[in-house]
């Protein structure tokens, strides 16, 4: 096995093309050292991403944010900017793992690792956060929920890397959150994720939101009928119900020792009512 | 399979060594450096027992490549002491029985020194879920929750 550590994107990438063997991308390395460490991957080239300036910044054009992929859950929760915009983001990336793992951990490598439960990843479908990728041919960009296909797949071609993620501009009254169901208290793997990202008036009417949810399918889901539940209203009893339901419908989990079919679904509900009632009092 | 040349520091020393792309940085530790502190509990980044500060930040060494380690600066737990005189964590673990078999005590010490030195006044729940990530077989914590809060009361007094 090869390993480079180069200090463009553009030497990033012609390295990818260039090999004939199989590659991998390391950054925090928290997956892609315990699959090494089980023989589950052999490559014959890693390329360390971490030298490469643009991955590793986090900046702020007129409210627009864009996190470099190899930004670890430390680095993110210590931004006291990005905390107070997206505390959703934030909140769903520091769930990983523990003090030491948040070390290493960066949001690209949650993402690319397109577990359907990994936890920043409902958070940034919520967000409306779009993938920035370079490859060979350039760039380009994806939405983040068409990011994963399925479990352990995405929909990068083996040259590109994924450079940044980038987030719409907020308006005063927004905000969003994300929480997980897990048997304990804290490190664990979701049973269910759910992130919303909501905007409401001044009359307290939620104008604009975004539901999703992880670990209820083959990989985390917009579920726009869940949204439409709640749009428009004040979040009263009623639009509770039916983003609940809203939100359970739309689960087609999968039966393991974490939690069974109907438990996830019942839970995806729960967990939707009480998100969205911590982002509707946090944009208010 | 060549060799990689990695120029680092642990503990304020400079160190050169030559390893393979797939050895971790506990294997660098304990193999190449002769730091055996450092303890393999899991080898993937659950059990802490590895714990090292990497540039300010507690990490499993299990979970780094020794390349990774050039031009880094290394704290591990044989840095901890100041020759003979423990460091106030150390003598609260004794004082306290905070361990028993003493695998994980390495590890548990250079995670909660790294909090101490973030937030040197932290609560009892911000040492738990601080130290979730080191596990203990033996002791079921209390021990160690209690003398991490009792060395954090000793520091912020000296």
């Amino acid at each position: 096995m090869q390993y480079e550590a180069p200090e463009t994107l553009a030497a990033a990438v012609e390295l990818l093309a260039g090999t004939s063997g199989q590659a991998r991308i390391l950054a925090g390395g928290t997956d892609l050292l315990v699959q090494l460490h089980a023989d589950m991957t052999d490559p014959d080239l890693l390329v360390d991403i971490k030298k490469i300036q643009e991955l590793r910044e986090i900046t702020n054009v007129d409210g627009r944010f864009t996190i470099g992929a190899a930004i670890t859950g430390a680095e993110l929760g210590e931004h006291p900017d990005v905390k107070k915009i997206w505390p959703g983001v934030v909140e769903g990336l520091e769930l990983i793992g523990s003090t030491q793992v948040q070390g290493r951990a960066t949001i690209g490598g949650n993402l690319c690792n397109a577990s359907p439960a990994a936890d920043v990843v409902p958070a940034l479908i919520a967000a409306d956060a779009i993938v920035h990728v370079a490859g060979p041919a350039g760039r380009r960009q994806i939405a983040v929920e068409e990011f994963a296909i399925g479990p352990g797949k995405t929909s990068l071609a083996k040259d590109e890397i994924v450079v940044s993620l980038s987030f719409p501009p907020r308006g005063e009254r927004a905000s969003d959150a994300y929480l997980r169901f897990i048997p304990r208290t804290e490190m664990d793997i979701a049973v269910v994720g759910c992130g919303i990202s909501l905007e409401r008036d001044a009359h307290g009417i939620c104008t604009q939101a975004r539901v999703a949810l992880g670990a209820v399918a083959a990989r985390a889901l917009l579920v726009p009928a869940a949204a439409a539940a709640i749009i428009g209203t004040s979040l009263d009893a009623a639009a509770l119900d039916n983003l609940a339901a809203a939100a359970s419908t739309a689960c087609s989990p999968i039966d393991d020792k974490r939690g069974t079919i109907e438990f996830r679904t019942d839970v995806a509900g729960v967990l939707a009512r009480r998100v969205a009632k911590i982002a509707y009092d946090r944009a208010g | 399979m060549s060799k990689y040349h990695v120029t680092t520091t642990v503990n304020n020393d400079e160190f050169e060594f030559l390893c393979e792309p797939t050895q971790t940085m506990l294997d660098v530790l304990r193999d190449e450096l002769n730091l055996t502190g450092s303890k393999e509990g899991c080898a993937t980044g659950d059990c802490g027992a590895c714990s090292v500060v990497m540039d300010g930040r507690l990490v499993c060494s299990c979970l780094v490549l020794g390349v990774e380690m050039e031009g880094k600066s290394i704290e591990t737990i044989e840095g901890m002491a100041d020759g003979d005189d423990l460091h106030p964590l150390q003598q609260k673990f004794l004082d306290h029985a905070a361990l028993q078999c003493g695998i994980c005590t390495p590890g548990v010490l250079v995670s909660a020194k790294a909090l101490l030195e973030k937030n040197p006044d932290p609560t009892e729940t911000e040492v738990r879920y601080w130290l979730a990530g080191n596990l203990c077989r033996c002791t079921g914590y209390d021990k160690i929750i209690r003398a991490v809060m009792d060395a954090a009361k000793e520091m912020r007094a000296a």
